[in-house]
């Protein structure tokens, strides 16, 4: 295919490092340097996986043992007991529902939307288009943190409030989402749309039937990425949602955390289980995003 | 952009606007989002900056009452400086430790990248609530994992918690640790893109490897460098989940921080006047980081 090096393999990494050679005269130090360099490496790496392997197997002790001394890393007595609680209680399944449709509808509508602008920013040109993508590019200057109050109101007069319509439309519009398609069709030839419009296809046709077929990886390296911002969302369905059956995830583990006394092995529990989804999807789709050309960068 | 060029200039000028409602229909959904949540409460929110509406009924037209006393406001001047403070401790942190990070999992001397790399990125993908949590539960003054090594260390207890620039010190480090995965990627790309000839000619010259990362990597990827200070730059000020799961904007409201007081003035007293006016003066600010950024950034290309 003529079309793109992006998202580039993950695995591509190491034969492009073996690649730089060096000079010979350097090969005692070579070793010298391997081991220092892996050592650096791995000491960084146990310091930065530390914390969630502490996180992970504290939540895996029973609720008595949490505090008692002396701490063991490795549970005694490992048990499910606080994921149990956690999951039964205060409706935790019922936010973890609500939480994944949510993300679920607002990840399929980012996709759809950015990548239609994003096609059109990238093979049209109008003076207006340029003018949007400029508009969305400002959006980044703007998130939603910084007009919590207004856009509040905004969406208490469309009669979103309390509802998931209220959590799901305001964060469809991504710049980074528009971006990155505008980015991959720009390395799509012109000819090809060209070619299609000789062969007397129409507009949104080629578009449906060329273009968005060869978008896939985009796609779903961006719906990782969006499942991943509004997974973690907590100020706007915080502010939105008034209903406690529509919570998500994420004001239910506030909600532990904020209670007087902590209850700490419910929350160890909560906070594991909310983990699970997200860090699944990364394993299976590793490759999407970390070979992303996210350069793109601009975070929702 | 530059791909299209040569298309443009062998075809006759008015093919450019010959399409106009095919990609009208392609954007017309996010240019409705754009309108509905962007310029309508930018709009209604700069028109109440300057009105006392608190949400419900009525409201009157105050001028610039609002800004003022907002200038006057020893709490959102706390929240003001306190959140300068935390950009300025997070971003070179993150920087640093994203950039090193990437170096080394980009060197051919490292054994094992691909596994560290996810190790590294694992972080990123955890909610800035579960990441208070999780260092909350790493730096309980009477629980935590740290003061208990700290103790067995024969060292007194360190009061993270309690203690409000140590309790800041603690958000900085969770903050920078959650961010590390995604500016690492970015700059991996980036030094990826750096052509290797650069390197083989530098160290036929003899430059090590610091002379060789300060003068050839450093400035090589410059541009990404601008784009990780600046996204980290805007994430820093308007940060907000995290300080509440880690200590709650504590101890007191020391640590309390713009968003958050924009969200206690706006939702909890229900000033919204006076709350879009804060958020207007936030956005002033995360403006003028960018322009900033943007003009050093040209200057440091052109040089």
């Amino acid at each position: 295919m003529t079309t793109t090096d992006m998202p580039r393999r993950a695995d591509a990494a190491p034969g492009r490092a073996v690649s730089r050679k060096r000079l010979p005269g350097a090969r005692t130090g070579g070793l010298r340097r391997a081991v220092s360099a892996t050592t650096l490496l791995w000491i960084l790496a146990c310091l930065y996986g530390l914390p969630v392997l502490w996180f992970i197997l504290s939540s895996l002790k029973p609720a008595g043992d949490l505090f008692s001394y002396p701490l063991s890393l490795i549970p005694h007595h490992p048990t499910l007991s606080g994921y149990l609680t956690a999951w039964r209680s205060a409706n935790f399944s019922q936010y973890f529902v609500n939480t994944t449709i949510v993300c679920v509808i607002t990840t399929i509508l980012t996709v759809g939307a950015s990548c239609s602008t994003g096609y059109a920013l990238a093979k049209y040109d109008n003076r207006w288009l340029k003018a949007f993508f400029l508009c969305i590019l400002a959006t980044t200057m703007l998130p939603s943190e910084v007009m919590l109050a207004p856009e509040f109101l905004v969406v208490r007069n469309l009669g979103l409030y309390n509802s998931f319509g209220g959590i799901i439309l305001p964060a469809v519009l991504t710049a980074t989402g528009c971006f990155m398609f505008r980015q991959f069709f720009l390395t799509i030839p012109d000819e090809l749309v060209e070619a299609a419009r000789i062969d007397g296809a129409r507009e949104l046709s080629i578009f449906l039937r060329i273009m968005v077929p060869l978008s896939r990886p985009i796609m779903l390296t961006l719906a990782i990425l969006s499942f991943q911002w509004r997974w973690n969302d907590y100020i706007w369905p915080l502010l939105m949602l008034n209903d406690p059956n529509k919570f998500t995830v994420q004001i239910g583990i506030q909600s532990i955390v904020g209670a007087q006394n902590i209850n700490w092995s419910v929350l160890l529990g909560a906070s594991v289980i909310s983990m699970i989804p997200l860090i699944l999807v990364f394993l299976v789709f590793q490759r999407y995003v970390m070979g992303a050309d996210i350069n793109a960068g601009l975070k929702d | 952009m530059t791909k299209r060029a040569p298309d443009v200039s062998t075809s006759p000028p008015r093919r450019r606007s010959r399409y106009i409602l095919a990609p009208l229909v392609l954007i017309a959904a996010n240019v409705v989002l754009f309108a509905l949540f962007f310029v309508w409460p930018a709009v209604i929110g700069l028109v109440y900056s300057f009105t006392n509406y608190t949400g419900v009924g009525a409201f009157q037209f105050v001028g610039l009452d609002n800004y003022h006393s907002l200038f006057g406001d020893s709490t959102f001047y706390d929240a003001l400086t306190r959140t300068l403070l935390y950009t300025v401790l997070f971003v070179p942190l993150n920087f640093a430790l994203s950039l090193l990070i990437a170096n080394m999992l980009v060197s051919r001397h490292a054994k094992g990248a691909s596994v560290a790399r996810v190790v590294f990125f694992i972080p990123w993908l955890l909610s800035p609530i579960v990441v208070g949590v999780l260092w909350r539960w790493l730096f309980g003054e009477n629980f935590g994992l740290v003061n208990y090594v700290i103790e067995k260390l024969s060292g007194p207890a360190v009061h993270w918690q309690s203690n409000a620039d140590l309790s800041l010190l603690v958000v900085v480090m969770a903050a920078s640790w959650a961010w590390t995965g995604f500016s690492m990627l970015l700059f991996i790309a980036a030094i990826k893109n750096v052509p290797v000839s650069y390197y083989e000619a530098a160290s036929l010259d003899g430059a090590g490897p610091w002379r060789q990362f300060f003068s050839i990597t450093l400035p090589s990827i410059a541009p990404t460098s601008f784009i990780v200070i600046l996204l980290n730059t805007i994430n820093a000020m308007k940060e907000y989940p995290l300080f509440v799961s880690l200590n709650n904007g504590g101890p007191g409201t020391s640590n309390n921080l713009l968003v958050q007081y924009i969200y206690q003035t706006g939702f909890q007293r229900g000033q919204i006047g006076y709350a879009s006016a804060a958020s207007f003066v936030l956005m002033l600010i995360l403006m003028a980081v960018a322009v900033i950024q943007l003009i050093v950034n040209r200057r440091v290309e052109n040089r």
